[in-house]
């Protein structure tokens, strides 16, 4: 099973068994690879979303503006919250490698867990902003504020799902070379989510309340 | 009862007239046709055993052909109902609404259902041939990709029977197509068919990126990849980056549709012109998406029927780079009318004009190439000879055009559609049908007629000509686009006359080409040898159509023209005599992806009229999919040994 891809090759790229179990086949390292270029493509549709996001900002319509809207209390600790799942998912990666099933199980179970209080906060904000009339529909500054931290939203909903599955999947099989990569697939896809977070805590929230 | 009946007649468009009766007749005879036939010939389980589940990307290629076929003939008939309007001053074949839904759908259908399908097919039919390996990277993905494009394309083409065609044009500008001044589905049948089918091109884009990087066979080096193979190296590239724009960009404005935001209305902050830029980042990219991969195939074609290796290799590979390059900072020459400024419009018109450079470097590349070469004038290389003359009136108007001063004069014009036209079908149709005559005998292991291929070739060629040559003074005299008629006395009559007639030899050609297909199939030579034009490149060294595994040893590469060199050393394309073969992994057929591409259909049109419970339904089911795919562990099966000895025994390669 390990080796399946080598087949498609003709078996020209022998495995270095030095490397992390994930990489341990042609296929495993063609997935991962496959993967980045999506998160590649990824990028550039978060890129768009802030372009539009910052050229609508101003568009307030009258409307609330950044300013008022935006909570630091909530913004800081979903900022923390995150930050922390990308850590504990490093953490489970980490367990990964030194051959850990079940270390490996909490850490990502934790990493779930810190996502869903994330996401907690940001539909609480969503739901707050809702109740005072700040809706998507009130001006084009709103729309471009849900759609880009609702997109970020959904990833990590659909991030989380996509953990549960590679948990059970975890806990089915082991650590094997398939699953060491299905679950390296979904870190790296965690971390990116991250690194987003990171720019819509500068871009939207921070530079928000300052202009 | 009367409201229920009164709902189902306008949804239906039973009262629009004998257009869409004869439409609703048309497609409800071929539909009970088809399904009687596969009934009557018990081919249901043939069809989905061998097609609908299949993950050969040979298979796929051919599937994304044959759509690609029926989409240009479908936009086809757009194009001529459009000039059978134009022909005359003040002709009312076809009232305003109608006239603007079909020439969406006309630009629509063309580039994303036509010429993006055409060429994506040609990717799956030459690249893993051509680089030596047994699939793509990422072989059920492709499935994916394929089903997406095709469910995507059924929705498109629904709305012309049910609901109404999108009427805002292929570009779709807000604030005309917001629900402010363009209520009723049409527009969102454009926006969500659009979105699945891009987001299947993405997939594709990545999963070519990494075959074409990954999964060469040993010795074939990036500078030693076929020229189409570099094409679609490039292409995928800006596929990837260039999508996601589009996705943005529909997604946007069908939120402003269906829920109601503000992004690109006039009212409330939204900035129309947002809109704008988003398309075009996508939409000038999405321009040498569709180029790129005809000048590779045109690259095969002229090597091969010169009998010489292609001239300036490494210059064509600068030049594609180049291109892409370059195709990322030209987008506002869409619209220089905006009035971004002086400044910003010299930089996009520059940047514009500076893609001729590369391009021009092709040109000679391809002339050098054919200079002093035995050239062999086959069909296909008759599409790649008359590609020349006419891409370069494409590209020159194009530099025209590229000139901002002069642009305000023929923005919008007849010159412009001129222009996109000589490179798009001067370009990429060509491209197309130069593909389909050279790999034909690949694909189905017989070749197309050579007779009635030169009557295509020219009646297509000169019918083009007459219809859109023309255009540019037309242009010039002020004919606007998308104008559904025009009155008498501005000299415009006998001018659009002409290319109307241009543009029904065009449909006589495309019907030979129907003719040559059908003649072939039954009477065409069979290509026994697997090599009918004494090719240059590795999918030529295998049976025409190729083993399912492709190649039963994978191939050794000592350089460019791989095939070439090893017909020159009388080399076998399994190596020395006495290599044993061992089981050759493939990965198994799965019907997922067409029922995940199922979901997306509901979804879709769930999204198209606003009913959230086929929406939700829709998308659940896609994501209920992938998740059973990520808990499928036993996804490929292997080739025995027997059954390899017998294919290559009964090939003559053992």
């Amino acid at each position: 099973m390990a080796n399946t891809h080598s087949a498609v090759h003709g078996g020209h790229h022998p495995v270095d068994p030095s490397v992390p179990a994930e990489y341990h086949s042609e296929e495993n390292s063609l997935r991962i690879a496959g993967f980045w270029i999506f998160l590649g493509s990824d990028l550039v549709l978060f890129s768009c979303l802030f372009a539009t996001y910052v050229v609508m900002h101003g568009s307030v319509a009258g409307g609330p503006t950044s300013k008022q809207l935006f909570d630091v209390t909530g913004f800081t600790i979903e900022t923390i919250a995150l930050l922390f799942s990308s850590f504990t998912c490093g953490l489970a990666t980490y367990e990964m490698r030194r051959g850990n099933r079940n270390a490996m199980i909490a850490w990502m179970i934790i990493t779930v867990l810190l996502g869903y209080v994330f996401l907690g906060f940001e539909i609480q904000e969503f739901v707050h902003n809702v109740s005072i009339g700040a809706t998507m529909q009130r001006s084009g500054f709103l729309s471009a504020f849900f759609t880009l931290v609702g997109t970020h939203g959904c990833h990590v909903t659909l991030g989380t799902f996509w953990m549960i599955s590679i948990i059970i999947q975890l806990a089915k099989y082991g650590i094997t070379p398939i699953t060491a990569r299905k679950a390296f697939i979904v870190s790296i896809y965690w971390h990116f989510l991250d690194a987003v977070w990171i720019f819509i805590f500068t871009v939207v929230y921070l530079t928000g309340k300052v202009i | 009862m009367s409201g229920i009946v009164n709902w189902a007649v306008h949804f239906f468009m039973l009262d629009e007239g004998p257009l869409i009766w004869l439409s609703d007749f048309l497609i409800g005879i071929a539909s009970v046709g088809i399904v009687v036939a596969l009934t009557y010939f018990k081919l249901w389980k043939w069809l989905w055993d061998n097609w609908l589940t299949t993950v050969d990307h040979k298979k796929i290629g051919i599937m994304y052909l044959i759509a690609a076929v029926l989409m240009l003939f479908r936009g086809g008939t757009d194009g001529l109902l459009m000039r059978t309007q134009l022909s005359w001053p003040n002709l009312h074949f076809l009232n305003a609404d109608h006239y603007d839904q079909i020439f969406t759908t006309h630009g629509t259908i063309m580039i994303l259902f036509m010429a993006m399908p055409a060429l994506i097919g040609f990717f799956n039919i030459a690249v893993p041939l051509q680089i030596g390996c047994r699939d793509v990277a990422f072989p059920y993905l492709n499935a994916i990709s394929f089903w997406l494009f095709f469910v995507a394309a059924m929705l498109f083409n629904l709305s012309f029977v049910v609901g109404g065609s999108p009427d805002g044009g292929w570009t779709s500008y807000p604030p005309y197509v917001e629900n402010a001044f363009d209520p009723g589905p049409g527009e969102n049948y454009f926006l969500v068919s659009l979105q699945i089918t891009g987001i299947g091109t993405i997939a594709t884009g990545v999963n070519f990126l990494l075959t074409i990087l990954r999964m060469r066979a040993p010795g074939m080096t990036l500078m030693r990849l076929p020229m189409f193979t570099w094409s679609v190296l490039i292409t995928s590239i800006i596929i990837v980056f260039a999508f996601p724009v589009l996705a943005v960009c529909l997604a946007l404005l069908l939120i402003d549709r269906d829920f109601g935001s503000h992004f690109f209305t006039i009212s409330a902050g939204g900035m129309p012109m947002q809109y704008v830029n988003l398309f075009w980042i996508w939409g000038h990219p999405e321009v040498y998406i569709v180029i790129l991969p005809a000048f590779g195939i045109f690259s095969e074609v002229v090597s091969t029927f010169s009998s010489k290796k292609l001239f300036g290799y490494s210059a064509m590979v600068v030049s594609m780079i180049a291109i892409a390059i370059l195709s990322f900072i030209v987008w506002v020459h869409h619209f220089f009318t905006m009035g971004a400024g002086p400044g910003v419009n010299s930089f996009f018109g520059v940047s514009t004009m500076a893609i001729a450079i590369p391009t021009g470097v092709k040109i000679f590349n391809w002339l050098f190439t054919m200079h002093k070469g035995r050239i062999e004038y086959k069909s296909a290389m008759l599409w790649a000879v008359g590609f020349i003359p006419n891409f370069l009136i494409g590209g020159l108007t194009g530099v025209m055009l590229a000139v901002p001063p002069a642009d305000y004069q023929y923005h919008n014009s007849y010159f412009l559609i001129a222009h996109f036209h000589y490179v798009l079908i001067g370009g990429t149709v060509f491209g197309v049908f130069a593909g389909l005559y050279y790999w034909w005998p690949k694909m189905f292991g017989v070749l197309l007629n050579e007779r009635l291929g030169r009557w295509h070739f020219w009646l297509f060629m000169i019918g083009f000509n007459i219809c859109f040559f023309p255009m540019y003074f037309l242009g010039f005299m002020g004919m606007q686009r998308r104008v559904y008629t025009y009155p008498a006395g501005y000299g415009w009559g006998v001018i659009n006359l002409i290319e109307t007639f241009g543009a029904v030899l065009m449909g006589i050609g495309f019907l030979v080409f129907v003719l040559n297909i059908l003649w072939s199939a039954r009477y065409g030579e069979r290509d026994v040898t697997g090599d009918p034009w004494n090719g240059r490149t590795l999918e030529w060294a295998t049976t025409s159509p190729a083993p399912h595994y492709n190649f039963a040893i994978i191939p050794q590469v000592k350089g460019r023209d791989a095939w070439w060199l090893m017909k020159q050393a009388g080399e076998s394309i399994n190596g020395p005599k006495g290599i044993p073969f061992k089981p050759i992994h493939m990965p198994n057929n799965s019907g997922r992806p067409i029922i995940m591409c199922a979901f997306f259909f509901i979804a879709g049109a769930g999204f198209v009229f606003q009913w959230w419970i086929p929406a939700i339904i829709g998308l659940i089911g896609v994501v209920v999919t992938m998740a059973l795919r990520s808990f499928e562990y036993n996804d490929h099966h292997y080739i025995p040994v027997d059954e390899i000895e017998e294919t290559e025994a009964a090939a003559g390669r053992l």
